[in-house]
């Protein structure tokens, strides 16, 4: 069992906190807990908000008192496993083009390799959602590898177009809008993390695993033209396996 | 034609908000919804909706409304402000209403909202509701993300928002008494999740001070200033959740109290979170007014929220018809049975 505090966030949501950093271990413990709270479906219990080294638990006092819901997470913690996860594994398209890199040979000068370099470094990598925030469905992935991991730019940008596809320290995003950012931009996806429209849904979930396949900028500008007429059709590998029989 | 409400001018910021769109924090959607729920269940109480149904919540200058209706039942309740009932579009003068009431408005008429006053938010709601799609469970406006509400963005001149009813029956008008919007002395707060991140002496002196609520306040988060609070151990934290209420204190050490809007999750340390009972109050507070806070206990807390929805379960009480003598209206239909039965408080949100 992890070691864990809980904290109160005022009279209606817990912290559940397994440490200050970003780790994959910890990460595990969260999600391994956010599933298995989940399932308990306990009278009471809001939603579950996981991050990198927590889980924020939206509870009604009312309903249930935060002793029970103290006593309650730490029955669910016995036990609990790192393996827990029930994550789908993707392969989402990447274009590395400089034209839409803007940042990838600056990338490639602060960090002593070639932008071929740094686009092989950063596709051979299967990265860990480790959690959803800031823009609906925007996912923070990692971990980009240690030769790629930089402080965020100086002076951010004011406007990044939406699938702008970007690092920043450990992590690496696919920005679902339109956004202030200062991240460094080495690619874009035609892929929309977050789906608009009556029915809008994340594509990605916390404990999902992430493959980029590096595109090229026609096949990006193809695959873009059929996002916009809504036939791009992303699945989770074992369901594309699934679909394909 | 359908029945709608036509806006001449939207205000300064008129979105349709309800209780909220819970369950969907984990994928970055924020809660969004009424910056005080209090006052629009009261609005919706006023005109016997579900308390939780979506009303327009108008922020400091109100918008001017045509009624595409046979006739529509509307009520006010919040900040105060002028309103005045224009026989047409081409009228500069009508008739001069108070807010905490309901009011029957023809085909044709225009509700002209003034400037608010005593408060940021006033909640328009209307009979039958408006016959907009909840887009994940909520009709609640997220303006950053672009969906909900009214074709996800605050209103504009020429929108022409589709009601559920296209007639509102003749019957006594209701006005509601003794609901206390004023501004509280004191803001309850309870200490932490990051009180680590400050020294006793910081935590002391943040309960002892005195705030501002500056320009730049909206709905995601009201923007405080008044003496700067030091950090312990830097304002960096790994994200979090964060929870509504929380106050999160950025690098220049002023606070900022996150609201309906809040993004989901956050690297600053959160000194304090301001109790649930309190979240009503404070997001009626307009910019301009000082702020204080008070520490409480969880128990405290949880026992002033069980007061709050017990008073809101009897919302119902506070509601009293109008005398018709003291109105121009036509002669109504006393019909005291539609504001019992209508009080469904069992959705817990604030």
């Amino acid at each position: 069992m992890p070691d864990y505090r809980v904290l109160n966030a005022g009279d209606t949501a817990i912290v559940v906190e397994f440490g200050e950093s970003i780790d994959r271990r910890l990460s595990t413990w969260v999600l391994a807990l956010a599933r298995r709270l989940d399932e308990a479906r306990l009278d009471g219990i809001v939603e579950t908000v996981p991050t990198f080294r927590s889980l924020l638990v939206h509870y009604d006092p009312l309903i249930l008192s935060t002793a029970s819901l103290a006593a309650r997470i730490a029955e669910l913690m016995q036990g609990l496993q790192v393996t827990e996860q029930g994550g789908r594994l993707w392969r989402l398209p990447a274009c590395y083009d400089p034209c839409v890199g803007l940042d990838l040979d600056d990338v490639a000068a602060r960090t002593g390799l070639s932008p071929a370099q740094v686009i092989e470094r950063h596709s051979a990598v299967t990265y860990h959602v480790y959690m959803l925030g800031f823009l609906p469905g925007q996912a923070y992935m990692g971990d980009v590898p240690s030769e790629l991991t930089l402080a965020r730019r100086e002076s951010p940008r004011l406007k990044i177009p939406a699938g702008s596809l970007a690092i920043a320290s450990a992590m690496t995003c696919i920005f679902p809008m339109e956004t202030p950012c200062g991240w460094h931009l080495i690619g874009r996806s035609p892929v929309a993390l977050w789906e608009r429209g009556p029915r809008p849904r994340a594509l990605l979930a916390p404990g999902d695993q992430v493959i980029f396949a590096p595109v090229s900028l026609r096949e990006y500008e193809r695959l873009l033209a059929k996002a916009a007429d809504g036939t791009l059709d992303i699945f989770p590998l074992d369901e594309a396996v699934e679909a394909a029989a | 034609m359908i029945a709608a409400l036509r806006i001449l001018a939207p205000g300064l910021l008129t979105t349709v908000q309800d209780l909220g769109r819970p369950g969907y924090q984990s994928l970055g959607i924020p809660m969004s919804g009424a910056l005080d729920p209090v006052s629009l269940r009261a609005a919706n109480a006023l005109v016997g909706n579900n308390l939780d149904a979506g009303a327009l919540e108008v922020a400091y200058v109100g918008p001017t409304i045509a009624v595409e209706a046979d006739d529509v039942r509307l009520s006010f309740v919040g900040a105060q402000a002028a309103i005045d009932i224009l026989p047409d579009t081409a009228a500069t003068t009508g008739t001069r209403i108070e807010t905490m009431r309901s009011i029957r408005v023809r085909r044709g008429e225009v509700i002209r909202i003034g400037s608010l006053s005593g408060g940021a938010v006033l909640y328009v709601a209307v009979e039958g509701g408006f016959d907009i799609p909840p887009v994940l469970g909520s009709v609640s406006t997220y303006l950053r993300g672009g969906f909900g509400g009214w074709q996800g963005r605050a209103l504009a001149a020429g929108d022409r928002l589709p009601l559920c009813r296209s007639a509102a029956p003749a019957r006594d008008e209701c006005r509601i008494e003794g609901l206390d919007l004023r501004a509280p002395a004191r803001v309850r707060a309870i200490i932490g999740p990051q009180k680590d991140y400050f020294s006793e002496t910081e935590i002391a002196s943040f309960f002892a001070g005195q705030y501002t609520v500056c320009a730049g306040s909206d709905r995601m988060g009201m923007r405080l200033q008044g003496r700067p609070v030091d950090h312990a151990r830097g304002y960096n934290i790994t994200s979090d959740g964060i929870a509504a209420g929380s106050i999160q204190v950025p690098g220049n050490g002023q606070p900022i109290i996150l609201l309906a809007d809040r993004q989901t999750t956050g690297g600053y340390p959160k000194i304090a979170t301001v109790i649930s009972a309190d979240l009503p109050a404070l997001g009626r507070l307009p910019m301009g007014a000082t702020i204080a806070f008070e520490q409480v206990t969880i128990e405290a807390a949880q026992a002033l929220r069980r007061d709050l929805f017990s008073e809101i379960e009897r919302i119902g009480e506070k509601i009293v018809p109008i005398s018709p003598a003291a109105t121009d209206m036509a002669p109504m239909l006393l019909d005291h049975n539609l504001i019992s039965g209508v009080v469904d408080a069992h959705n817990w949100t604030l």
